[in-house]
């Protein structure tokens, strides 16, 4: 998979390409100002659960849904990868909580996930479905896609459009996009959303969200502050 | 072989509201109360404590409040001609587990059925007539009327420290409250919660319209309260986190809130948690129940718990479960219309409209789970159905959108949901779109009802809970109606832009609904199709009792669980002041 070392070294070195810090979020900010860098680290990314070709597919759709602008850095700069990763490898990824017992059988859709997998198995089936499908169209994996490219595969995925055999393309989506966006805008002790560049970037004040005091005056204000996490009043 | 227990008076299956609200009321009557709740106990000042419980992945996303589906699930399909699927993770509901149950990540909608909803059906044939009733519909009246269940609903408000305005005051109507409701003994506990904008711009587009908006009544604390238990429960900090949350500023009500202080003191009470009730114990030549059994989840261990009296605490599904199992009352029969068990499952017909704003900020992460404004006016029957061509109806209301950034999501139709226009359209409507809700009734077909599925099982190897529903025509009508007037409402408020969220035609288990199942053991007068009496008492074993939501002969168009708590206190009072004095059937 000699391939495979250039997407990795790029979201390792990710980090250092973004740009200018100290956005606040601001009341008139139809033109945003500059997203945040997140901070530079030293410490190499390794996975607990995810491969090299797993986290360069992640990576390329991280950035594909979130890419880097005005408004935030990318999705792989703002730790969606590494959120994903923890996700996929705890017991969430394990199918904690999730009801395994057979038989498996196709339902309607309203019926809702029937597979016998867990979310890290789907996951991994659903990377290298995509992947066997991307290749027979483009003659390569999806992250070595280009920008177009990957929007478009993305949108057929999405669109049910997809040809993925057997495997259920749209379902994937979802999961993919929830994954993402969770990595985006959870609190950043998951990982994602460094520097709490999601909640920046809306205006989500985040905690303590104690606003007894607040509420009267803000009522045809906006409130705007600094974020804070979890971790801010640990 | 399970290993017997010493006897104990009373046994609670679920330590939810109303278990908790029986255990303190048969310990207060010198009964001896073992608890057995299924899930781990949740302490307030431990388990949800600040800053770790506002955490919308943990709690919102991953649903750790929320029963495990490993252990129990529900089968479902639409029709009865169908196979069932498992629901793998819950969606559209989600019950609850551990000590407060779904009582516990409630949001503290806290409502009073009206006096008509108890008396459905009879009033519905003397207003209407049998032929506006579809062949269908098997709705019923309760057994029991709003009058009689008055003083206990004034009682669970004063257990939650309930927020609100009267409406109507000892039959005086009060400006300001909602004038379709039910005879107040008594003043809410505490005043209504402040409303944000959203709440602001609805009440005056409802008011130009002719409708009467009010601030909902909620059990999330407008201010400080000492309630009935003498537990001080705290003020309201417009957080956000109410659903799926624990709340750490103890103001939302709950049984850990609100009762289990007090209980946790009670030396004639015992709370024993990892207790799967697995099956009851039942003598039906003696008509009554000696015991039950259960699984301790921490071993694997067997118990029997003998006792006098048994009170099912569940949530709907796990006692219709438990019933079945042991075999009693007769199985509802779609087919025949017969039997009893299982028979007249409901849910709540929600639906919505959003409306956005380009010109406003509703700061949405600053309001109560409580904090909507909202209009009854078309809810039971307080307004004219004939020519309608459905009955029933639902409150509905109005709250700003996005409390949480995760589940912020929230676009006019045509937005990507990713890339970069959808940064850019997150950045535009976050905080700028209000959330209208329809609460509809939700009334009982013969086609939809629970009962075991044939193949599916639990952790413990009993079958599975399988539900057969999906909207009746006339709930689908009713929802319809609703939703027209959301939009009259939201267009009188101005928006950029309006889009209504119709109910699908097919009932679909994945998106999160309301957690507002009714039915499967329910209550009214006649023997042949209800399960319990009036009381609350078994019909085939009088030293049984059913609490909860089951027990609706159908959903009316409110949140249930004001009515839950005013059943548990109705039943407790009759337990204590006359089947304690001469055990035997109550009716």
């Amino acid at each position: 998979m000699a391939d495979d070392t250039i997407p990795r070294r790029r979201f390792l070195l990710g980090a250092s390409t973004a740009v200018a810090a100290g956005f606040t979020p601001n009341a008139d900010a139809q033109t945003p100002a500059p997203a945040a860098a997140p901070a530079p680290s030293n410490e190499p990314v390794t996975y607990l659960t995810l491969s090299a070709l797993e986290a360069a597919f992640l990576s390329a759709v991280a950035d594909t849904m979130i890419p880097a602008d005005q408004l935030s850095p990318s999705g792989t700069d703002c730790g969606v990868v590494v959120f994903i990763d923890r996700q996929l490898a705890g017991s969430f990824g394990g199918g904690a909580k999730l009801y395994r017992s057979g038989p498996f059988r196709k339902g309607k859709p309203e019926h809702g996930y029937q597979l016998p997998l867990t979310p890290r198995e789907f996951v991994g089936a659903g990377i290298t479905a995509t992947n066997d499908w991307v290749r027979k169209v483009h003659g390569k994996d999806f992250h070595r896609l280009n920008p177009k490219e990957r929007e478009d595969a993305l949108k057929a995925l999405e669109g049910g459009k997809a040809e993925l055999g057997d495997f259920d393309g749209r379902q994937f989506f979802d999961a993919l996009i929830n994954l993402v966006m969770e990595g985006f805008l959870a609190d950043p002790i998951y990982g994602g959303n460094r520097n709490k560049a999601a909640w920046k970037m809306i205006g989500y004040p985040g905690l303590p969200a104690l606003y007894a005091n607040s509420i009267d005056e803000y009522r045809h204000k906006r409130y705007l502050v600094e974020p804070q996490s979890i971790a801010d009043f640990s | 072989m399970a290993t017997r227990l010493k006897d104990v008076d009373a046994v609670m299956v679920g330590m939810g509201w109303t278990g908790s609200i029986l255990a303190r009321e048969l310990t207060k009557a010198g009964l001896s109360v073992v608890g057995l709740e299924r899930g781990p106990d949740r302490v307030p000042g431990n388990d949800f404590v600040l800053p770790t419980i506002r955490d919308e992945l943990r709690y919102g996303r991953r649903s750790e409040f929320i029963a495990d589906n490993s252990i129990e699930t529900v089968t479902f399909r639409h029709f009865p001609n169908e196979s069932a699927l498992p629901m793998r993770r819950w969606g559209a509901f989600s019950p609850g587990e551990g000590v407060g149950g779904a009582g516990l990540h409630w949001t503290g909608h806290h409502w009073r059925f009206l006096p008509n909803d108890f008396l459905l059906k009879s009033q519905t044939l003397a207003r209407y007539g049998a032929r506006a009733i579809p062949d269908y519909m098997t709705i019923e009246d309760w057994g029991v009327t709003y009058d009689e269940l008055e003083p206990h609903f004034d009682r669970f408000d004063k257990l939650c420290g309930t927020s609100g305005k009267a409406g109507n005051l000892r039959g005086t109507l009060v400006p300001g409250g909602n004038p379709f409701e039910g005879v107040r003994s008594s003043e809410y506990p505490n005043k209504p919660l402040k409303q944000g904008h959203a709440g602001e711009l609805f009440e005056k587009a409802a008011n130009e319209l002719g409708y009467h908006p009010f601030p909902l009544p909620a059990s999330n604390a407008s201010a400080p309260y000492l309630n009935s238990e003498g537990v001080q429960i705290g003020a309201c900090q417009y957080c956000g986190f109410c659903t799926r949350f624990g709340c750490e500023a103890n103001a939302k009500a709950s049984a850990n809130v609100c009762l289990m202080p007090v209980l946790r003191r009670d030396p004639k009470f015992e709370l024993r948690t990892r207790a799967y009730v697995a099956s009851l114990i039942y003598d039906k030549a003696g008509k009554k129940v000696t015991g039950v059994t259960y699984v301790d989840l921490r071993t694997g261990e067997e118990y029997e718990q003998p006792a006098g009296l048994v009170v099912l605490c569940g949530y709907v599904f796990a006692n219709t479960q438990l019933m079945l199992l042991a075999g009693i009352g007769e199985p509802y029969d779609p087919a025949s219309g017969k039997g009893a068990v299982g028979r007249n499952y409901c849910y709540q017909t929600q639906a919505g409209t959003d409306a956005f704003f380009e010109d406003k900020f509703f700061n949405p992460f600053m309001q109560a789970g409580g904090s909507h404004t909202g209009i009854d006016d078309f809810n039971g029957d307080n307004f004219d159905h004939a020519g309608l061509g459905f009955l029933g109806g639902g409150y509905l209301s109005c709250t700003a959108n996005g409390m949480q950034p995760i589940g912020a999501r929230v676009f006019p139709r045509g937005t990507p949901n990713w890339g970069a226009q959808w940064k850019r359209d997150m950045v535009k409507w976050y905080g700028r779109s209000v959330r209208f809700a329809t609460q509809g009734c939700s009334y009982a077909s013969r086609n939809n009802f629970l009962d075991l599925d044939p193949t599916y099982k639990d952790a413990l190897g009993r079958p599975l809970i399988r539900m057969t529903y999906n909207d009746t025509d006339d709930a689908q009508k009713m929802s319809t109606y609703l939703l027209d007037v959301c939009r009259k409402i939201a267009e009188a408020m101005k928006p950029t832009h309006i889009q209504q969220r119709p109910r699908p035609k097919l009932f679909h288990v994945v998106p999160g609904q309301s957690t507002h199942n009714t039915g499967g053991t329910i209550m009214g007068t006649d023997p042949k199709t209800t399960v319990v009496n009036r009381y609350l008492q078994a019909w085939d074993a009088h030293n049984l009792f059913v609490m909860g939501a089951s027990v609706f002969p159908q959903n009316a168009g409110y949140n249930p669980t004001g009515t839950v708590g005013a059943l548990a206190y109705w039943s407790a009072n009759a337990i204590t002041s006359r089947y304690l004095k001469s055990p035997g059937p109550l009716v």
